[in-house]
C-alpha cells in the first residue's frame, strides 16, 4: 500500500540553513546536507529545501548545494524557491533533484509549467501554492503570504493540475506557525476536487495534527519544519502513532 | 574505489563512516542518453564503493560488466532520444546484466500508452496509464511483494520502495516484484540477462541500496 509521507522542510539561505535548529548532534548546525542525512537515516520519506536567498549568486549556490546533497542523501527531495526558468530547472535536476517546486513564478506565468512538464514530466514539477482566507474565501498569495492576488485557492489549484503539474504544495497562511494543526477543511476540497498528491503545510504543533490531517484533511503527504528541527517531534515516534491510528507508513 | 567497512551486518545495513579501498574493479556503466535522473545514479554507487560511468558510447556501453538503463520524462521523447542516440539497437543486444529504472524499464517493454511509444520489446507487456481511481502520478513509497530472483536478495516482503510514475507494466509472466496501487502491477520484471525496476532504487534508502548490490552481484 502507499503510504503517507512524512516531509521535514529546511530553509536554505546562501547555501546555509535557517531558522534555529536545535540539534545537538550536528557537528556544524548550518550544514544543510548533515542535516538532510540526519531525517533521511531517522524515517523522514523525502525532503524539501526552500531557498529564500537573494543574491546574485543565488542560482549557483543552490545548484551546488543541490549536487551536495544528493552525492550523500539515498531519499528523495524537492528543491524550491526562486525558480522562474527551464533553465533554473534543468540544472537543478540535472545535479540530483527529483523534483522542483515552483510558486510565485506560475501564477505569474502559468504557461511555465506546461513548459516544464513537457521538457521534464509531470512528476518532477510540484507546484507549491500560499493562500489565505480573505472575506472567507481562500486567497492565492506571494512572497510568503505579503502579497494577495486575485486568484481563488481552488480555482488555481485545478488549473495547476490540467496543465501538468505532479503535485501541489499547499501552505495555509493562516495556519502557518500557530503550530495550532493544518487547514484540514481546505485540504480536504482540494484533495477531493484534484486527482493529483496534496502536501499539507503549515500549523504542525504535535503528532494529533498529522493523524488529523491525513484523516480529516486526506492529504497524500505532510510538511514541517520547527517541530523537527527542534525536535519537538521525532519523526519514529510520530510514523509509529500514525500507524496506530491505522495511517499507513513507512517504518 | 571506496567501500564501506565491511562489518559484520547485511550489507546496506552498515553505518559505518569508515571506508576502506574496493578490491575488485567492475566497470558500471550508465547509458547516458539525456532522459535519467543519471546523477543520482551514479552518487548511490558512489555511496555503496563503485565508480559508474556516463556514457552513450555504443562500444562502451557493450564492454561494460554492468549496463544502467535510467529514464525520467515523457516516454516518447525519451525514445525519441534513445533512437537519435542510436542505442535503441544496442540495448537489446546486450549479454551483460542490465538494469532500466522507471521509465527506462519502462521503455524495455514493448510498447507504452505514454504517447503510442514502441519500445524495445524486451519485456513482453505493455505499458498503461493507471485509472482515474487513483491520484495520478503515483508519488511516495509503496511496498514490494511476491519477490523473486537474486535482484531481491535479502530483501524481506512488504519492503518499502520510492515510486513515481503514472503508468505501469501490468503483472505478467516476467514480473518478479508486485506492488499495489488501485490494482497489482509490476514493480520489477526480469527477462534473461534483463532486469527492470519501475521503482528508484537510487532513492529508496537502505532497501534501495541493498538492492543495487544484488544487481552488481548477478554474475555475467
Amino acid at each position: 500500500m502507499l503510504t503517507k509521507r512524512i516531509i521535514p522542510c529546511l530553509d536554505i539561505k546562501n547555501g546555509r540553513t535557517v531558522k534555529g535548529i536545535n540539534f545537538v548532534d550536528l557537528r556544524d548546525a548550518g550544514d544543510p546536507v548533515e542535516l538532510a542525512e540526519i531525517y533521511a537515516r531517522t524515517g523522514a520519506d523525502e525532503l524539501v529545501f526552500l531557498d529564500i536567498s537573494a543574491t546574485e549568486e543565488r542560482r549557483r549556490t543552490l545548484a551546488d548545494l543541490v549536487l551536495r546533497v544528493a552525492e550523500k542523501v539515498n531519499i528523495p527531495f524537492t528543491v524550491g524557491g526562486g525558480i522562474s526558468s527551464v533553465e533554473d530547472v534543468d540544472i537543478l535536476l540535472h545535479n540530483g533533484a527529483d523534483k522542483v517546486s515552483i510558486n510565485s513564478s506560475a501564477v505569474k506565468n502559468p504557461q511555465l509549467i506546461n513548459e516544464l512538464v513537457a521538457k521534464f514530466g509531470s512528476q518532477c514539477i510540484v507546484v507549491a501554492i500560499d493562500a489565505k482566507q480573505m472575506d472567507g474565501e481562500w486567497m492565492v498569495h506571494l512572497v510568503g503570504g505579503k502579497i494577495p492576488t486575485a486568484l481563488n485557492l481552488f480555482t488555481w489549484a485545478k488549473e495547476v493540475e490540467d496543465r501538468g503539474a505532479g503535485e501541489i504544495l499547499f501552505t495555509s497562511m493562516d495556519h502557518d506557525g500557530t503550530k495550532d494543526g493544518f487547514a484540514n477543511e481546505a485540504l480536504s476540497k482540494l484533495s477531493t476536487e484534484l486527482n493529483i498528491p496534496i502536501i499539507a503545510s503549515g500549523g504542525a504543533g504535535n503528532m494529533q495534527h498529522f493523524t488529523d490531517t491525513f484523516i480529516k484533511g486526506k492529504a497524500d503527504a505532510a510538511l514541517a519544519a520547527s517541530v523537527f528541527h527542534f525536535k519537538e517531534i521525532e519523526i519514529k515516534d510520530l510514523k509509529e502513532e500514525l500507524k496506530k491510528n491505522n495511517i499507513p507508513v513507512r517504518l | 574505489m571506496w567501500k564501506k567497512w565491511s562489518c559484520q551486518v547485511p550489507k546496506g545495513y552498515c553505518r559505518s563512516n569508515k571506508y576502506v579501498h574496493r578490491t575488485t574493479k567492475m566497470k558500471i556503466v550508465i547509458i547516458d542518453y539525456g532522459a535519467g535522473n543519471i546523477q543520482s545514479i551514479k552518487f548511490a554507487f558512489q555511496r555503496l564503493g563503485y565508480e559508474a560511468i556516463l556514457s552513450k558510447d555504443a562500444e562502451e556501453i557493450m564492454a561494460a560488466d554492468k549496463v544502467i538503463f535510467p529514464g525520467v520524462g515523457e516516454a516518447s521523447s525519451a525514445m525519441k532520444k534513445l533512437r537519435e542516440s542510436k542505442l535503441d539497437g544496442v540495448i537489446p543486444k546486450l549479454n551483460q546484466p542490465v538494469l532500466g529504472i522507471c521509465l527506462g524499464m519502462q521503455l524495455m517493454c514493448n510498447s507504452s500508452e505514454e504517447g503510442s511509444t514502441q519500445g524495445l520489446g524486451i519485456f513482453d507487456v505493455e505499458v498503461v496509464k493507471f485509472s482515474k481511481e487513483v491520484k495520478v502520478p503515483q508519488i511516495g513509497w509503496n511496498q514490494i511483494t511476491n519477490l523473486k530472483s537474486g535482484l531481491f536478495k535479502n530483501v524481506k516482503e512488504k519492503e518499502h520502495v520510492y515510486l513515481v510514475h503514472s503508468f505501469y507494466a501490468p503483472l505478467c509472466g516476467e514480473t518478479i516484484a508486485e506492488a499495489e496501487y488501485g490494482l497489482g502491477y509490476s514493480a520489477a520484471l526480469k527477462k534473461d540477462n534483463f532486469y527492470g525496476t519501475q521503482f528508484h532504487p537510487e532513492k529508496s534508502s537502505e532497501v534501495g541500496e541493498r538492492i543495487l548490490e544484488n544487481f552488481l552481484e548477478i554474475g555475467n
